[in-house]
């Protein structure tokens, strides 16, 4: 958020049309206004407190409780920019936990360091195998991605129950506990590794020329790879990468609770990391993708749960909160909805600049990690879409 | 654009051309049925296998049973089938079933008559289905995410009418839960759901095939720019799969309710992917315009023989067939995917 005012500061005038026009202005409104209705419920709300070695707030608990969505999203960020998608990645958790519980529970000395560092490589190599194998399907088969990934969807909750043989695998390990809720330098660890893996993956992508390739596969596989790019083997890392990311939210998840629930562990994660991508900003068109968008929509995610509890809606009625508040921020971002107010509020003024609607500077939606992510090609393909749409 | 363009394609070609066209359109037709084809020949093959192994398995009641157990998804599959063929999806379909069943289950506590309710059940499915259709059209924003989002609203709502279950004590609906045909010249018995199933399959094949709505639906999957372009009722065509779909979603859990005497909020949690996974086992590709409704059928019998196999097998926990199903998914995309590569 503020590396982007300062990008915007950068360029000198046109600072309110860069904010309006940002595609991040609707999820960024979205996270302030749950923040400001639970500060006003609670005042407590946003203050922070040290008590020992530890942080404790609300704000800690939204980032600790958001950190396995905010990391399966940031795989799925880089899935969706090369106009995939990883439907497998709720399974993958599942699979993640039961691997890693198992093989702790059956270790000589399940509450020995070595157990659980043996238990979380096999399970994490397990992950980086169903990378492969929906890369396999994606980038050599050529299945549709949506397919391809709904293939380990509906398989993979059997294998877990495979693997766990259906029970729920409780373990007693003090160092495989640490990862899912231990804290380092005050903060809660999965904090520091959802935000270690965001910030590593934008510094990769967005410091060097990785990131555009991915967008540029996201646009023309084809044309990528004749203009001498790896599309395949950049198509395989990034379902890798996301298995993998999947893989490390399913051991927080599973250390959080001491146990490996393959029936209820990941469950609708995907969902939840998809949403945040794409509320962030991410076309699920592939072509583009922000960082700092999926970080804004894993919190908005995630602050909108925390403030169902907190103003007292029944936890019933949270899903229908969350449908709500997805279309009330999808509306937002659309240009049409947007393009039918504005011309509503255009029509008594009699002017016809058209500034309404879809039309944005270059670069807009590419986010704060970095400078370099616009990719001008991309942003007149929905237009045109449009147009012909209407014609 | 005058419309013999469109329904003569190949009648307007010289004599040489139009046998070499005849030829490979006769292809053309082949490999597209050939998916609906692979999975009737594999059903066959699994209910053969399970007879073999199983001396009461291949009995005629065994057959109506897939149906009877699996009517709402029949129904479900078919509404999914719609959406498909145009290129979008709907993840909503299994949320709005439990909404459906859940609606029904309160009214009719709430001491509505059951005609009305079923009434209001319906035009609630359609409502909702053509709102979702609305959105995804006339605000161009991804049908994954907001049928994703009616999937959350209509879970919601089934949660806000209440968290638990709620049984069903009215006569009208008990009557026909225990309704029982025996088909004539058999002894085999069948359900009022799967009458009401058949008929939707039916409807649906009619409207698909023999109607211009339907070959609407076809031309947007294939295209929609070009369907645009065309001039055909794009807008009417898409919306009007989702409405399908929703109204399917209702049936379906009118079903559901006929079938459990009751509502609860967790019916058919999932349903979504097994009424997408018939609908691909079916041979309907997912990128829209090709499938049939009749494939749908035949992918929902399978599952259910899968189903029944591990029943009947004993032995086998009940989460292989998550496996199974996850397998077979495999191997019908990768054989569409042969198909669509040797085509092309």
């Amino acid at each position: 958020m503020s590396a982007q005012q300062l990008a915007a500061e950068e360029r000198g005038p046109g600072l309110v049309a860069r904010a309006t026009g940002s595609r991040l202005l609707w999820p960024v409104l979205a996270l302030v206004a749950l923040l400001v209705l639970n500060t006003a419920v609670n005042p407590g709300f946003l203050s922070v407190e040290v008590r020992g070695d530890r942080l404790y707030g609300s704000l800690v608990d939204i980032l600790k409780n958001g950190a396995p969505v905010l990391l399966v999203a940031v795989g799925m960020t880089l899935v969706i920019a090369t106009r995939g998608i990883d439907l497998s990645v709720g399974a993958v958790v599942a699979i993640a936990g039961a691997v890693a519980c198992t093989s702790v529970a059956t270790a000589p000395d399940p509450s020995s360091p070595s157990a659980a560092v043996v238990g979380m490589s096999t399970a994490l190599a397990v992950c980086v195998l169903l990378g492969l194998w929906n890369g396999f399907l994606v980038s050599v088969v050529g299945i549709q991605p949506i397919i391809a990934t709904l293939v380990l969807m509906t398989a993979g909750r059997g294998i877990a129950m495979l693997i766990t043989d259906a029970q729920i695998i409780t373990v007693n390990n003090p160092t495989l506990n640490a990862v899912g809720a231990g804290f380092v330098l005050l903060l809660p660890v999965p904090i520091l590794i959802s935000v270690g893996v965001l910030v590593a993956v934008a510094l990769l992508t967005r410091r060097t020329a990785l990131g555009l390739f991915v967008e540029s596969v996201g646009i023309n596989p084809e044309a990528s790879r004749l203009a001498g790019l790896r599309s395949r083997t950049i198509l395989w890392t990034v379902y890798v990468f996301s298995a993998l990311c999947a893989g490390v939210a399913g051991l927080m998840i599973a250390a959080n609770v001491n146990a490996a629930d393959a029936n209820n562990a990941g469950l609708w994660i995907e969902l939840d990391a998809i949403l945040a991508v794409v509320i962030g900003g991410t076309s699920l068109a592939g072509g583009r993708y922000s960082l700092a968008g999926t970080l804004v929509g894993a919190m908005v995610i995630q602050t909108l749960t925390t403030t169902v509890y907190s103003i007292g809606v029944p936890p019933e009625v949270s899903l229908v909160f969350k449908a709500v508040v997805v279309i009330l921020v999808f509306l937002a971002q659309s240009p049409q909805a947007r393009g039918l107010l504005v011309r509503r509020r255009r029509r008594p003024a009699a002017a016809g600049s058209p500034r309404g609607g879809g039309r944005r500077a270059p670069g807009d939606g590419a986010g704060s990690s970095g400078g370099t992510g616009s990719t001008p090609v991309r942003e007149d393909a929905p237009q045109e879409h449009q147009e012909v749409g209407r014609a | 654009m005058s419309t013999d363009v469109r329904t003569q394609p190949t009648g307007v070609a010289g004599a040489g051309a139009s046998r070499a066209s005849a030829a490979r359109g006769w292809l053309d037709a082949r490999s597209r049925f050939l998916p609906v084809v692979a999975t009737f020949v594999l059903f066959v093959a699994m209910f053969a296998a399970g007879s073999l192994r199983h001396e009461n398995f291949g009995s005629p009641q065994v057959f109506a049973n897939l149906f009877i157990d699996n009517a709402y998804l029949v129904v479900l599959a078919v509404g999914v089938t719609f959406v498909i063929l145009t290129g979008g999806i709907d993840l909503s379909v299994a949320s709005v079933l439990a909404l459906s069943a859940m609606v029904a289950a309160a009214s009719l506590e709430a001491g509505w008559s059951a005609p009305l309710v079923v009434v209001a059940v319906l035009v609630l499915g359609a409502v909702f289905g053509t709102l979702q259709g609305l959105v995804i059209h006339f605000f161009q924003i991804q049908p994954f995410i907001v049928t994703l989002a009616g999937l959350f609203l209509a879970r919601g709502l089934c949660y806000v009418i209440s968290v638990d279950a709620i049984a069903i004590a009215d006569p009208t609906f008990r009557a026909v839960a225990s309704a029982y045909f025996v088909l004539p010249g058999t002894s085999v018995g069948v359900t009022p759901n799967v009458l009401v199933a058949v008929a939707v399959v039916l409807v649906a094949v009619v409207l698909l095939h023999l109607t211009r709505f339907g070959r609407t639906v076809y031309a947007v999957g294939g295209g929609e720019s070009s369907a645009t372009l065309m001039g055909l009722p794009v807008a009417r065509a898409k919306v009007g799969a989702y409405a399908i779909s929703g109204l399917c979603a209702a049936i379906s859990g009118l079903l559901f309710s006929f079938y459990s005497l009751s509502g609860y909020s967790l019916t058919a949690l999932g349903g979504e992917l097994d009424a997408i996974a018939a609908v691909v086992i079916g041979g309907t590709l997912l990128s829209g315009g090709v499938g049939f409704v009749l494939g749908s059928l035949l992918g929902v019998l399978v599952l259910g023989t899968i189903q029944t196999l591990i029943s009947f097998e004993g032995t086998l926990s009940s989460w292989w067939t998550k496996i199974f199903v996850g397998a077979l998914l495999l191997l019908f995309v990768v054989l569409q995917r042969v198909l669509v590569r040797r085509r092309s």
